[in-house]
């Protein structure tokens, strides 16, 4: 019987036992989480700040979840892997593997500030304690700084804008989203923070930090009662590093999901994989995308035989009721559509769908995204009908009728 | 398991699976009062191909994607049928964004839908199946 390992609570472990199961039912499982509780779902804590759900509703999986699978959670910070010896230490125990998945997520990165420590309110935004640590120190008059306009700043800020009294966001970058999106449709998603009364200080960086002010490299000066650091994460390499494993930017991993280390596996934000819309190596720091190489992990761990390819770039963001959905790479010939309310970009490259952005309607989305996965060809007809809609019809009534259960 | 099938030879393109699904899944008894003037969101929408309509819903898949890319937990296969806990939703979209067949749809209350059989509402058997009119889709085992 095989001993498997986990060390990490999030996503890419959850469905790294969900791998596992789905060969090798009895084996032992043991989880090393540092947080102190089941897998939640991390992505939410700007809709609990809202209001919009509640830490008993964010478990990712039900209460009987890791009983049902027969494995052993171990509350700890796990501190060495040893590869020889095939042991991980996490305090006093060393618990022993036969395969080991590392899925440690990643750290907020703060970014060495003048004078950072001289500011009381401050944290980061990742877990329910950063959360939490929030809502305890705010109030209607509270004016919030929040440094980074990226993914986990503009979900912040929208969660606490009518909690508070004022928000400011600032980034180095000139425009807000910047990973996921060109100047237009950025800032078209900036007015719609405006309109509800973020500010925005952007091409901007903080010189220096002195209690509750912050003074900008422009010079501009902006004084807060609590910060907010979101300026990006670093992924958490270190414990498969020190063992001697491939690192990069995350931990090396081939399409099994298997690092430089014999029977040692990574999956999720520590984990560099590879982005098919580039043909390159990436950390692909997204849920779906956790979730994916957690689940191969898992099944190669177990002796089964899973390869992982096909991950790309998938973001899903909204703000007020405004989404934004986007895709894959934003190269070769655009096509775009745009009203007041709406913003279709749909980027074809030899034939081929490999990115969209959708700004306003999202309906059918993901027909746009399965074209981009399995690469496929498009004749100047079919781009015609993506072009209007995404609908199943580019597939042809032979196809299609295979794909929805054949005919009767 | 028994899923909805379509036969597009069949399908007049007459829409009224949307209604019936819109008002299976309002909770209302009076069909006037569920869907008139009201923007409806059904779980089933007919596409076209030229001349040829055909409707379309959650496949139920065997290895279904918006399950894998949920970011609350709120997707789950149970008994072979993909349900989502709209208790646990939050309206992300990320479901929208990489279900292969567009059946999981965006509303604007915090959630999103999809096809569930109608299991989970008072009709207990497809609506849109139950009213069809020219039988082209079918509720059955394959």
């Amino acid at each position: 019987m095989k001993n498997y390992v986990i060390i990490g609570g999030g996503v890419a472990s959850a469905s790294c036992i969900e791998g596992i199961r789905q060969i090798d039912k009895s084996g032992k499982i043991y989880l090393i989480s540092g947080e102190g509780k089941p897998t939640y779902c991390r992505p939410l804590i700007s809709y609990y700040l809202q209001g919009i759900t509640d830490f008993k509703k964010m478990k990712y999986r039900p209460d009987e979840f890791y009983t049902d699978n027969n494995c052993e959670m171990i509350f700890g910070k796990a501190e060495k892997i040893d590869a020889v010896n095939k042991t991980v230490k996490v305090g006093d125990k060393t618990i022993k593997y036969d395969r080991l998945c590392v899925a440690t997520g990643s750290s907020p990165f703060i970014p060495p500030f003048n004078g950072l420590d001289t500011v009381k309110n401050k944290t980061a935004f990742m877990t329910e304690d950063d959360a939490l640590y929030i809502e305890k120190n705010i109030s209607p008059d509270t004016k919030v700084l929040i440094i980074g306009a990226g993914l986990i700043g503009l979900k912040c800020a929208e969660g606490l804008v009518s909690k508070v009294g004022s928000i400011t966001v600032s980034d180095l970058a000139t425009r807000v989203l910047s990973s996921i999106l060109d100047d237009k449709c950025a800032s078209y998603m900036q007015k719609v923070l405006e309109e509800q009364g973020v500010s925005f200080i952007l091409g901007d960086s903080v010189s220096s930090f002195d209690k509750n002010t912050a003074t900008f490299n422009s010079g501009k000066v902006v004084d807060f009662d609590l910060l907010i650091l979101a300026v990006g994460v670093r992924a958490n390499i270190s414990l498969v590093k020190d063992a001697g494993g491939e690192t990069n930017r995350g931990i090396i991993v081939n399409d099994k999901m298997q690092t430089s280390l014999q029977h040692i596996y990574a999956a999720g934000d520590c984990a560099e994989g590879y982005d098919n819309s580039i043909n390159a190596r990436r950390v692909l720091a997204i849920l779906p995308s956790a979730y994916a190489q957690g689940f191969t992990a898992g099944i190669n761990m177990a002796g089964g035989n899973k390869s992982l390819n096909d991950e790309f770039p998938l973001n899903a963001i909204g703000f007020f009721g405004l989404h934004a959905l986007t895709a894959g790479a934003y190269t070769g010939e655009m096509y775009e559509e745009k009203s007041d309310k709406n913003i279709k970009r749909l980027f074809f490259n030899d034939n081929k769908l490999v990115g969209f952005i959708l700004i306003g309607d999202v309906k059918g989305a993901g027909i746009y995204t399965s074209l981009i996965k399995n690469k496929t060809f498009l004749t100047e007809n079919m781009k015609k009908s993506l072009e209007k809609s995404p609908s199943l019809a580019i597939l042809g009534s032979l196809t299609r009728s295979q794909k929805l259960g054949g005919v009767v | 398991m028994k899923k909805i099938y379509v036969n597009e030879k069949w399908c007049l393109g007459c829409h009224l699976c949307e209604y019936n699904c819109a008002f299976a899944n309002s909770g209302e008894t009076d069909m006037v009062k569920a869907l008139k003037d009201k923007e409806i969101s059904p779980r089933i929408h007919v596409e076209e191909d030229g001349k040829i309509t055909y409707a379309v819903s959650c496949r139920h898949c065997e290895d279904p994607v918006c399950v894998k890319s949920c970011i609350s937990g709120a997707l789950s296969k149970k008994d072979g049928v993909v349900t989502i806990d709209k208790n646990k939703c939050v309206g992300c979209f990320t479901c929208v964004l990489v279900c292969p067949y567009g059946a999981v749809i965006p509303t604007d209350k915090h959630a999103a839908i999809k096809c569930e059989l109608c299991l989970k509402n008072a009709c207990g058997y497809p609506a849109c199946v139950k009213g069809c009119p020219n039988k082209a889709i079918v509720y059955e085992e394959r």
